[in-house]
């Protein structure tokens, strides 16, 4: 391989890996705080861009980028009240009832969704789909490069939340040791419902910076949570920079591997460098021992 | 082409609840009741969910509509109005739950079945059908294993992906021909799966009887994510064609991504893409445009076909090849019976293997069945041009003159 073609398969991996970042950020906070796996990721992904989508179509026509201060908002509240009127309710304080129920609403969206929309599977064109970024040898469409800078932006944003505001400490404290937190007096109930609402919310606005290069479908969602999950444990279950190093590192891995094996051997990376990880630090890249 | 506004979720909503009740009656249908009226159950399996699951409702939609029109007519008149009744089954894409939609259907009495679209799933359903010598239909599927087996209890109207293959390979051939050689190198971008394995693997071979070199063949797993290291990869080959045998979504991503990329190729073509339609045509008219395919394909010059595509897009779906090659099977399955004058499956079988049945709605000739496979049926070759599907070949059905080489991106 020419370096040139490496140049640009690194360009595409990174580009792809911001997308993998947002969906496993989100992934990540909730496993942090509520020391599950939501199994929604992918349904509750998937109807983030049918907003998207219906959004973007007459009457309204708003873009999706002009969308994402709305889906994202929705996104949150469904979060919250998802977890606040179903998910919290039916678990009874046990993780376990948790994971089903959202093991559940997986299926119940998956199958509204299907119902609703029907299995076709819709896009959008917006004007600049097929805009252009040179980046020496790479050529990099418009909407991916804007997707990238805007998921490392609100991964920044987060960040930001997460250490600088008393809502953002308080969810640290809650992950740390939820005894504890309600101890002091925060009201722990409240920091998951809010956890799940900003793990979902990731996913609003991985929605609209996806939709203007993928498409949607009721089973889109799962296409990039399997790699989310494996984004979460590579970079260490929790932890928010892993979650950002573990998906440029897996879009960059997949990139390469796919050019170099082919793009079905070239899958192969992905799980290759996880067994690696799995093998020299069990707790990921940057979770805690 | 249709200027339809295409809301999904409402009229296709409406049918949706309609052919649930077509099944909760068919399922609930009394055994006695068929004894009396004799209605002919017919066994729809398609794969209604999972990641085909629009090509799968698409097909459901032709057939459903078709046992529709039979009734209306009258039934099966030799057998004194006996009526169609639909039972319908969801693959779910995948194989064992095929196979179990069978052995379902068998305990409910199908007289036959109609399916798979997935070749993996109608070849174990049909080897499944075969144990009862129940006719099986298959509407869509392209693999010609489905038909190589020798199982007599198995009829495909539409051609396979060697006859597709043959005839792509010709007009691609005349194409280039025509523009003097324009193209001497082509890369394949394949499912990995049998039907686009094989595709790719046959379209391969036959380049060369054209004077087109094969350079690489890519293959890619379904669901893709991300097309941009395959654009890579053509770029730096820079073949003069891509060709394509890929499920619609990654038929659509891959276009887009090689639009976006501004891969620089004298011409897109396509065997049986899964996303050329006119759904792909509007809503990306500029990554379509210029995009040639050989696929299944309604005769223009059909007043029935014209009817059907009415009919459908004013239920607001699309006329996708999937409706009426099911809507066509249902029809040869109702022509069979007629003249078997019995729901037997030894009378069904024979009736449907000297079937003459005339597939009105496509650009076939006559229907001979020959270990299964009907010789008379044949794809057409489109290209998208300003913002339309044109058949460019075979000639006495083309509506425009084939643009090749495209334009290249500036």
């Amino acid at each position: 391989m020419s370096p040139d073609i490496i140049f640009a398969g690194v360009v595409n991996g990174l580009m792809a890996g911001g997308i993998y970042v947002l969906v496993a950020t989100g992934l990540t906070l909730i496993y942090g705080v509520l020391h599950i796996i939501n199994f929604a990721h992918g349904s509750l992904l998937m109807l983030a861009m049918y907003a998207v989508f219906f959004l973007f179509r007459p009457p309204l026509g708003l873009d999706p980028y002009l969308a994402l201060p709305l889906v994202t908002a929705g996104a949150f509240l469904m979060g919250y009240v998802l977890y606040r009127g179903v998910i919290g309710r039916l678990s009874h304080g046990r993780d376990e009832n948790i994971l089903l129920i959202t093991l559940g609403l997986s299926i119940v969206a998956d199958n509204v969704a299907l119902f609703l929309f029907t299995g076709d599977t819709q896009t959008i064109g917006v004007a600049y789909a097929g805009n252009y970024i040179s980046l020496g040898p790479a050529l990099v469409p418009l909407p991916k490069l804007i997707s990238f800078g805007a998921s490392m932006l609100i991964c920044a944003l987060l960040g930001l939340f997460m250490s600088q505001t008393d809502m953002g400490k308080a969810i640290r404290a809650v992950a740390k040791e939820r005894q504890g937190a309600r101890l002091v007096g925060i009201d722990v109930e409240n920091i998951f419902a809010v956890s799940y609402g900003i793990g979902i919310a990731c996913l609003g606005a991985a929605a609209c910076l996806l939709m203007p290069f993928f498409y949607v479908s009721p089973s889109s969602g799962h296409v990039f949570v399997l790699i989310a999950f494996t984004t979460v444990v590579l970079g260490g279950m929790g932890s928010f920079g892993g979650a950002l190093a573990g998906g440029l590192i897996i879009g960059v891995v997949e990139s390469l591997a796919g050019l170099q094996f082919g793009e079905q051997l070239g899958q192969l990376g992905i799980p290759l460098v996880f067994i690696l990880i799995l093998l020299l630090r069990p707790t990921g890249l940057f979770g805690r021992q | 082409m249709s200027k339809r506004d295409h809301r999904p979720g409402v009229t296709r909503r409406a049918f949706a609840i309609g052919t649930g009740a077509l099944a909760v009656s068919s399922v609930a249908s009394p055994l006695p009741l068929r004894a009396q009226a004799g209605p002919i159950r017919v066994g729809l399996i398609h794969p209604v969910t999972g990641f085909v699951a629009y090509n799968g409702q698409q097909s459901r939609l032709g057939a459903t509509m078709a046992i529709e029109d039979v009734n209306k007519a009258g039934g099966i008149k030799s057998m004194g109005g006996a009526r169609l009744e639909a039972v319908l089954g969801d693959s779910q894409s995948k194989v064992e739950v095929g196979v179990s939609e069978v052995e379902k259907m068998n305990e409910a009495g199908v007289a036959a079945y109609i399916g798979c679209f997935q070749s993996p799933v109608g070849i174990a359903a049909t080897q499944a059908a075969a144990k009862y010598n129940t006719p099986f239909l298959i509407d869509v599927g392209a693999s010609d294993l489905l038909v190589s087996r020798g199982l007599k209890n198995i009829f495909r109207l539409k051609p396979g992906f060697g006859k597709c293959v043959d005839d792509g390979i010709a007009a691609l051939g005349a194409l280039n021909k025509a523009a003097g050689g324009a193209a001497k190198s082509a890369v394949l971008v394949h499912e990995s799966g049998e039907f686009g394995t094989g595709t790719a693997k046959l379209l391969a071979g036959k380049l060369p009887s054209i004077g087109i070199e094969a350079k690489e063949l890519i293959a890619h797993d379904n669901p893709t994510r991300n097309f941009d290291n395959i654009a890579l990869r053509i770029r730096s080959m820079a073949p003069d064609i891509v060709m394509m045998s890929n499920y619609g979504n990654e038929y659509m991503l891959l276009a887009r991504t090689l639009f976006q990329q501004k891969i620089n190729v004298a011409g897109m073509f396509s065997v049986l893409g899964g996303g050329f339609n006119y759904k792909f045509v509007k809503e990306m008219p500029d990554v379509a445009q210029f995009m040639m395919d050989t696929n299944h394909w309604f005769n223009p010059r059909s007043a029935a076909a014209q009817a059907l595509k009415k009919r459908v897009e004013a239920g607001g779906a699309l006329f996708t090849f999937e409706v009426y090659l099911s809507y066509s099977n249902v029809m040869l399955l109702a022509d069979a019976l007629e003249r078997a004058g019995s729901a037997d499956k030894e009378k069904l079988t024979a009736a449907l293997a000297s079937s003459t049945f005339k597939a009105e709605l496509l650009p076939y000739g006559p229907t001979k069945f020959t270990n299964g496979q009907n010789e008379g049926g044949r794809p057409g070759v489109m290209q998208v041009l300003k913002g339309d599907i044109e058949v460019i070949a075979p000639a006495e059905f083309a509506s425009a003159q084939a643009v090749f080489p495209r334009p290249k991106f500036t």
